[in-house]
């Protein structure tokens, strides 16, 4: 159970997010101590001042007073203004980005997120980082604008296909967190959902060095059926013979399909790879061409592995 | 018992053409709040389909881009065909001549024309409907909208064109402001509903040609392949928000400030009382209209534009809240001492300082920065909105439509229907919003077709709480259809204000007053003057 949650907010769990939820709280009070006194004032008046008699006459003129008006415009003001030195202390303290943090370039496209190490590490929709180390994200988007959002964080930044934006956390507890695309970008928005999983500090080190090394023991078949999952394949394609944004995979190993163009091709290994590191070359009847490329993305086992797999959905 | 007055602009003249090339304000007026009530429907129609899908978390009753085009729809509906038009075009229509003692606006044509661009605007809007319908968000963002195979020309051309209606109609309000006050009006006993829509209308024409344009550049980019906002042509896609947030975040103002009129009249009527602080109220508004143009940038605190932009854009929305906060202060300070009696009008407006209340403060939250960074496009900014616009905006339109339901058709509703009518809006209102406050802090993204499990409770409470809602709007629906048919008729002044527009029969005559009107109190003298409730 998490201890430092609350209603509003999640568990904090990076270390700005202690910052942001103290600014949050002492916002929420004093708005709701304002809200409150607001709403009483209101129905005290309603009630004392509601008409008794039946008997219409004048009521008082008074219809200004200086000192008043004074009071509720610069205490608001000086309240107001303390929220704005605060909010921008805190977000100075968000934008420094500490030297010593590893870096991790970050490529949100429609609809998934994908995260590329130093050590050549390249994985989809799981962000895996080591608790109490600075991190700092590289990020950049494919297609349309993006935004990554990971709230037990207490951080976002939008990702543009224009530009790099920078954004960097550090988080400081073992965990798995969700994240969330924010940036409104089209059907799969909702399920560009991934997870950032922080790991002690031994076991991220461990994972870099197992995660580096190229699985060559997995039966390619079961690869291809991995990679399906960790690259998000599913999201356009089914297995079932439904379809999405892109063709199913059921059946079409060793078939043919027809082309945008008129031509026909038959699915066969080289068909695979082309789609895969080409996947505009050739585009099949009735989709969009939306599929991204995994040129740099995928080994040549890895692209055997969904050949071999594809093959197996009969 | 009121009177009812039998030679009104209702009935005279008569015949499909006298109303189709009317210049007469009140009938334009009508055929606005016939116009937008429809829309008002249709929209919350939508709002409802949304809702039940989001009852759980998972795709339940449409496709996802189904539900995108619906949220899109919804938010255009309600912003450019309900909101937008709503106080001003048509309640203000009916009522600025009126409440100023003129006998029309001051370019009736101009005033048709607005009606007609407005009605062809809507049409195109609706058109890209039929052609596939619109899945961008009513915000457009690039290049998603450079890119999707959605009807987003269409959609944005009605927007455009819509655009032009707004700036007539901006145009007319304010010179029949300068021009037409009857003799004895001075600026500072105008009623505070007419220094709303004045400030309205000075945001209307200077922010609304900066949406034109951002449109036209973005169907020229479609089309033409112009790079613009698309980076794959070498645009740049955050100018697009720049400018789109340049007119939108006014346009929150020319949504909310005829609202606050709104209010004004209702608190001062049923109060019974001068109001407080006239000259803080009638700045303010000048104020907000002023100030609204500097603060775009505080919806892009994430987009990545520089720490020093938002560093500004955050203090001066800081500042713009302070003329909100002080026209709160002064409503509630006329309440004061008064003789204040609950008919529907004034439990909107009570409802209205309730929840713009939470509208305004939750701002806190989102115009500083660091918290905005957690909340940007979350749950939290939908529930903020909501509050401000519906809360806000839709709480005072629906005040003033009662208020002036009388007047405009001389007859009443049943006021127990109102009362339960309203009572379930603001419960339903609160029930679907306040959820929403919290999923955002948890980190509910917007515009989600499916959400994660831990959202799924709060999800529910806000999903009964629509039906909760539409429920009241449905029984409003009920009783003021009824009302034109057997309502009591209301006679000159129902709620014995002393604002002009009572002073003449209900329904109001063609010509609005006799012609040896005399200006012979303020709007809210209720010091010195009594005036009889004729119901
Ligand atoms: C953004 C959605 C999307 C993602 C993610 C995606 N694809 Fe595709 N894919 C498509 C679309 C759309 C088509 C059809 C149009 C075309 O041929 O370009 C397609 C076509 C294909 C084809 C050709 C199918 C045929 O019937 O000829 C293959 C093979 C393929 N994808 C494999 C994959 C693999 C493997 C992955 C994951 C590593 C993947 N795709 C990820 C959208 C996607
Ligand atoms: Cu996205």
């Amino acid at each position: 159970m998490d201890t430092n949650k609350t209603l509003m907010l999640p568990g904090a769990k990076s270390t700005i997010a202690g910052d942001v939820d103290s600014l949050f709280n002492f916002i929420l009070y004093t708005t709701g101590a304002i809200f409150i006194l607001v709403v009483v004032v209101m129905m005290y008046f309603a009630i004392r001042y509601r008409q008794r008699s039946g008997k219409a006459e004048v009521t008082s003129g008074r219809d200004y007073n200086h000192v008043l008006e004074v009071i509720w415009t610069v205490i608001p003001s000086i309240l107001v203004m303390v929220v704005f030195f605060w909010g921008f202390k805190v977000y100075m303290k968000m934008n420094i980005i500490p030297r010593d943090a590893i870096e991790i370039k970050v490529t949100g496209q429609k609809w998934f997120w994908t995260f590329d190490y130093d050590e050549g590490i390249n994985i989809v929709n799981e962000l895996v980082i080591p608790v109490d180390t600075p991190v700092k994200l590289l990020m950049s988007s494919q297609d349309v604008i993006h935004s990554f959002f990971v709230p037990s964080f207490r951080t976002k930044m939008d990702v543009l296909p224009n530009r790099y934006s920078l954004l960097w956390f550090e988080s400081t507890e073992v965990g798995e967190y969700d994240l969330f695309c924010t940036e409104y970008c089209g059907k799969g928005h909702s399920e560009m959902i991934g997870k950032v999983r922080v790991l002690p500090k031994v076991e991220y080190e461990k994972w870099l060095v197992e995660s580096a090394v190229e699985d060559t023991t997995t039966p390619l078949a079961e690869l291809g059926e991995q990679l399906f999952k960790k690259k998000a394949c599913f999201t356009c394609h089914s297995i079932d013979g439904s379809r999405l944004v892109g063709p199913s995979f059921k059946g079409i190993f060793g078939n043919p399909v027809k082309h945008n163009d008129g031509t026909t091709a038959t699915v066969d290994e080289n068909y695979i790879r082309e789609s895969l590191l080409d996947p505009q070359a050739k585009v099949v009847d009735g989709f969009a061409p939306v599929m991204p490329t995994y040129q740099g993305q995928l080994t040549d086992r890895e692209i055997d592995g969904i050949a071999a797999f594809i093959k197996t959905l009969k | 018992m009121g009177t009812y007055s039998e030679r009104n602009y209702l009935n005279t003249p008569t015949g499909i053409k006298s109303w189709l090339f009317t210049l007469d304000h009140k009938r334009i007026g009508l055929m606005y709040l016939f116009a937008i009530m429809t829309f008002l429907f249709v929209g919350g129609m939508i709002a409802l389909v949304i809702r039940l899908e989001l009852l759980n978390p998972g795709p339940d009753i449409v496709a996802a881009d189904i539900y995108n085009r619906l949220f899109t729809l919804h938010g255009a509906i309600m912003i450019f065909l309900f909101i937008i038009p709503s106080i001003p075009a048509a309640l203000g229509n009916i009522l600025l001549p009126l409440m100023i003692g003129a006998k029309d606006v001051a370019l009736p044509r101009l005033n048709l024309l607005s009606w007609y661009v407005f009605v062809a605007g809507a049409c195109i809007a609706m058109y890209s409907i039929i052609s596939g319908g619109v899945d961008t968000g009513w915000t457009f963002y690039t290049p998603y909208s450079s890119t999707t195979d959605s009807a987003v020309i269409s959609m944005t051309f009605g927007a455009f064109v819509l655009g032009f209606s707004s700036i007539f109609t901006g145009i007319n309000f304010i010179v029949t402001v300068h021009k037409l006050r009857m003799p004895g009006m001075t600026w500072f006993k105008m009623p505070l509903m007419v220094w709303g829509l004045y400030a309205t209308a000075v945001i209307q024409i200077l922010a609304t040609p900066v949406l034109a344009i951002t449109l036209v550049l973005l169907i020229l980019e479609r089309t033409w392949s112009i790079g613009i906002f698309d980076p794959m042509m070498g645009g740049d896609p955050v100018l697009f928000q720049h400018f789109f947030w340049f007119y939108s975040h006014p346009a929150v103002y020319i949504m909310i400030l005829p609202g606050m009129g709104i209010i004004s009249e209702l608190i001062t009527t049923f109060s019974k009382k001068k109001i407080f602080g006239y000259k803080a109220i009638a700045f303010s508004s000048l104020g907000i209209a002023f100030l609204s143009f500097m603060v775009w940038g505080h919806h892009m605190f994430t987009s990545g534009q520089s720490e020093f932009s938002s560093m500004i854009f955050s203090v001066i929305t800081f500042l713009v809240g302070i003329p909100s906060g002080i026209k709160i202060f002064n409503w509630l300070a006329t309440m004061y001492k008064g003789r204040i009696t609950f008919e529907t009008p004034m439990l909107y407006a009570l409802i209205f300082l309730f929840t713009f209340s939470i509208g305004g403060l939750t701002g806190m939250f989102l115009g500083s920065i660091a918290t905005d960074i957690h909340l940007h496009d979350t749950y939290f900014v939908v529930a903020h909105f909501h509050y401000v616009m519906m809360g806000g905006t839709v709480m005072a339109f629906l005040g003033g439509l009662h208020y002036w339901w009388p007047k405009i058709w001389g007859r009443m509703y049943n006021e127990t229907h109102g009362r339960i009518s309203a009572i379930l809006v603001f419960v339903g209102f609160n029930m679907t919003f306040i959820p929403q406050f919290i999923l955002g802090s948890q980190g509910m993204p917007r515009r989600y077709y499916m959400y994660v499990e831990r959202f799924h409770t709060l999800n529910i409470v806000s999903t009964v709480g629509s039906w909760i809602l539409a429920a009241g709007f449905f029984l409003m629906l009920y009783y003021l259809v009824i009302s034109l048919f057997n309502g009591k008729p209301a006679g000159n002044n129902p709620w014995g204000s002393l604002g002009l527009e009572w002073s003449t029969p209900s329904p109001i005559p063609p010509e609005n007053f006799d012609d040896d009107l005399k200006f012979e109190h303020g709007p809210y003298d209720y010091d010195k003057v009594i005036a009889e409730k004729t119901i």
